[in-house]
């Protein structure tokens, strides 16, 4: 599974890996607003973007090609759009908009391969995020192993019953136990945070410092954004 | 000899007006250890979630001498420390440590002294070289480890299992049971497993449509009810 690898990546020991979580996510926010505001006919700022990339992802010895196939996972929902606009008549703002949607789903892809979830989940609540939608991130990740086994499961028992099983009413029968199956769990998850003294609010860890190397960190693809989004 | 569990006249129907619990009598002394048996159904564990007022029903629940009631379901909860059948609905937080700090902090620890609390029980289970790994790359024994580690953390007297070796092969059960032997809180453990009971537990309950339909010596009621494979 995709997120099992980006898991794995997430808990290297890259440089990288060692910025605090604050510091790459400041530097992700930048690489967005400076990738969308670039104009669409900038194309050696898209390449100047990839490389910058590129340079990141080597620094924090992650594989090229696994990042840019996971990336690419967003082109068949921005290739529809990309392709409305392309048939409208402008070309150019069609490439600049799957190549946006790609160099995006990249960065996003390297904070959270170079970030392990408890990390960038508290960089959000150190901003003020709200508690209850970073609640639901952490949630829906933990249990997202769990309901994939789940569904691998019961699928194996389907094709063990009949080879040929596929199609709609297999797949509506599955999410149909399987969504009372999550409801099931979600109360069982409920008695046994309640058992271990829960009352509707989660503790909240300590910041730990952010250290003139994370100041660095952040400073750098800053001016790096900025120059190739002001000069190419 | 002090009574940490006394219950009398237990009832409990489930919205759907299943009868689940009818009338049942039961006590657990200090340090003593009990198997709940019983068919599938019988109402053993819908008995346990009100041991620490999770399910709340008709009767009388005193634990370590406390009327279970609003004011003191707090107090209640840092004595009675459930151990879930499914681990991975115990296991809800990213990491193996902040998930058995969870307890310690909810009962008002500082964060460090829940840290500090959650590594010293790690490193009493075995597993203190799982702190900053996640619940979901655990094995099915190391899950359950955790789980009565995040219990453990906070300190109880009485601790619940819930079909404790559901899931483990033969060496796993044998360590968690050795474990399971070495602490020294007194324990209810739910289970099918004759063997278990008889390494951990003196004295059995035996659950049969929601009442108690016999108990005494583990092994007199393992051969009362057949309660055995062969």
């Amino acid at each position: 599974m995709h997120h099992l690898v980006i898991d794995r990546w997430s808990r290297g020991s890259s440089s990288l890996h060692q910025r605090d979580p604050r510091a790459k996510l400041a530097a992700l926010l930048v690489f967005l607003v400076v990738l969308s505001t670039t104009r669409p006919g900038a194309q050696w700022a898209f390449v100047a973007y990839a490389v910058l990339l590129i340079l990141t992802a080597n620094l924090a010895r992650l594989p090229i090609l696994g990042l840019a196939s996971r990336a690419a996972l967003v082109l068949p929902f921005s290739a529809t759009f990309a392709l409305l606009t392309w048939w409208s008549g402008d070309s150019l703002r069609a490439l600049a908009l799957a190549e946006k949607s790609f160099l995006s789903g990249t960065a996003a892809l390297l904070l959270v391969g170079t970030t392990p979830l408890t990390g960038w989940t508290a960089a959000l609540e150190s901003w003020r995020v709200p508690r209850m939608l970073i609640l639901v991130i952490q949630f829906v990740y933990r249990y997202l192993f769990v309901i994939a086994e789940q569904v691998q499961r019961m699928r194996w028992a389907a094709l063990c019953r009949g080879p040929k099983q596929r199609g709609f009413r297999l797949a509506a029968g599955l999410v149909g136990v399987l969504f009372a199956r999550s409801w099931q769990r979600a109360d069982g998850i409920y008695h046994a945070m309640l058992a271990r003294g829960f009352r509707g609010r989660f503790v909240p860890a300590p910041p730990a410092p952010f250290r003139s190397s994370d100041a660095l960190f952040l400073s750098t693809c800053l001016a790096g954004c900025l120059a190739i989004r002001m000069l190419l | 000899m002090s009574r940490v569990i006394q219950i009398a006249g237990l009832r409990y129907r489930y919205p759907d007006g299943t009868q689940a619990l009818d009338g049942i009598d039961f006590h657990l002394n200090s340090g003593e250890s009990v198997a709940l048996f019983g068919a599938n159904g019988s109402g053993k564990t819908t008995f346990v979630l009100h041991l620490n007022g999770l399910l709340r029903g008709e009767g009388s629940i005193e634990i370590c001498g406390m009327r279970l009631a609003d004011g003191t379901l707090e107090q209640i909860r840092s004595k009675v420390g459930v151990v879930f059948q499914d681990s991975d609905e115990q296991l809800f937080m990213p990491t193996v440590l902040e998930d058995v700090a969870f307890g310690p902090l909810n009962l008002g620890l500082s964060p460090d002294d829940a840290l500090t609390r959650a590594r010293t029980v790690l490193k009493r289970v075995g597993m203190a070289h799982a702190f900053e790994r996640a619940p979901y790359h655990l094995s099915a024994g190391e899950k359950k480890r955790v789980a009565i580690a995040g219990v453990l953390a906070m300190d109880p007297e009485i601790l619940v299992l819930d079909e404790p070796t559901t899931f483990l092969d033969p060496p796993t059960r044998r360590d968690l049971l050795s474990l399971l032997r070495s602490l020294p809180q007194a324990k209810v453990v739910v289970t099918h497993d004759a063997n278990l009971a008889r390494a951990l537990t003196s004295r059995a309950v035996f659950f049969d449509q929601g009442r108690i339909t016999g108990q005494g010596d583990v092994i007199e009621i393992i051969q009362r009810f057949h309660w055995e494979y062969s």
